[in-house]
């Protein structure tokens, strides 16, 4: 399996995905700086935390023009797997692969913690190997992570089952105080309709080894890598 | 030609920076401020031959660039121009 790791100037969590993948999971990993027109045979593509430009005009507004974004559209309507991360959910939500946008956190504080987060639907290739329900202990670091869709896209979301995780309390509650930006919902995370492209706000490679605190984000990468295999 | 686009929040979209400003300056005791909502405004130097020409190209920046339809509007001027007609207000779509 060969992950490859987008890197944008102003990523910070590429090398965080990069170990996850090659020395967590034991799988292929490579780098792509975001000039690249090819993903050089990617299973799966990452799209990394960080601040990729800076966050200038809007957090993921100009990577969504980088050269390397026109492979991982294609790559992701030919029904590849990808994952958003953070700003590479913000990303995909700027490039239109995944809708709606982020505001501002609701208290306009950048929260760094270990939130709950439960996972909601298990068809997806980031979700296979997690159970319903199941609360995943991740870590969020942002600013922005506010989702916002219109009402009818919001429905839509609900009605395809394409909300994928939700903040949630320890014992599973998607309740007020659980959610830590403003999130609709308490979205954490959405997919496509085709469900191979997923994007979250929390940071599952920040979480793969109980060193760093958690290691409940491990499952959401063996998804993708055994998904492959299977 | 001068244009300059007017990004903004719509209005069904809460804003937390504004809320917030907001509440600023009624502890600083303006409460006469009923709202503020934050936006952001851009100054584009435009090389093209005519007003009708640097409409459509900044509604076309705004629109796909400058702006996120999904949570934002803006409005454009056109620096030099006259007042009034002249500088009619285009808002985005969405």
């Amino acid at each position: 399996m060969k992950f490859a790791v987008i890197v944008f100037p102003g990523s910070n969590c590429d090398h965080d995905a990069y170990y996850a993948a090659k020395h967590v999971l034991g799988q292929e990993a490579a780098f792509v700086w975001h000039k690249e027109t090819s993903l050089g045979g990617a299973d799966v593509v990452i799209l990394p935390g960080g601040f990729s430009h800076g966050d200038y005009l809007r957090t993921g507004a100009i990577a969504r023009f980088s050269p390397v974004m026109a492979a991982v559209s294609d790559f992701a309507a030919k029904g590849g797997p990808v994952l958003g991360i953070c700003n590479g959910f913000q990303i995909l939500l700027e490039c239109g692969l995944l809708p709606g946008a982020m505001l501002r956190n609701r208290d306009l504080k950048f929260h760094c913690e270990i939130v709950g987060v439960r996972v909601e639907q298990t068809d997806t290739p980031f979700t296979a190997l997690a159970e319903a329900g199941q609360v995943l202990r991740l870590p969020i670091a942002h600013g922005e992570g506010n989702y916002f869709a219109p009402p009818e896209t919001l429905a839509a979301l609900e009605a395809e089952r394409r909300i994928i995780f939700r903040y949630a309390t320890a014992a599973g509650e998607t309740t007020d105080q659980a959610n830590p930006n403003g999130s609709l919902a308490n979205i954490a995370g959405i997919c496509s309709e085709d469900r191979n492209v997923v994007g979250l706000m929390p940071h599952p490679e920040r979480a793969c080894q109980l060193a760093v605190g958690s290691a409940d984000g491990l499952v959401i990468l063996e998804s993708a890598a055994r998904a492959l295999v299977a | 030609m001068k244009a300059k686009v007017f990004v903004t929040l719509k209005p069904s979209v809460f804003d937390p920076q504004g809320h917030t400003i907001a509440e600023a300056l009624h502890s600083l005791g303006y409460n006469s401020v009923a709202d503020v909502r934050q936006g952001k405004y851009f100054e584009l130097d435009l090389r093209v031959g005519n007003e009708g020409e640097a409409k459509t190209l900044a509604a076309e920046l705004a629109d796909r660039v400058l702006a996120n339809p999904v949570i934002e509007s803006f409005r454009i001027e056109l620096d030099g121009s006259a007042g009034g007609a002249a500088n009619k207000e285009r808002e985005g779509h969405g």
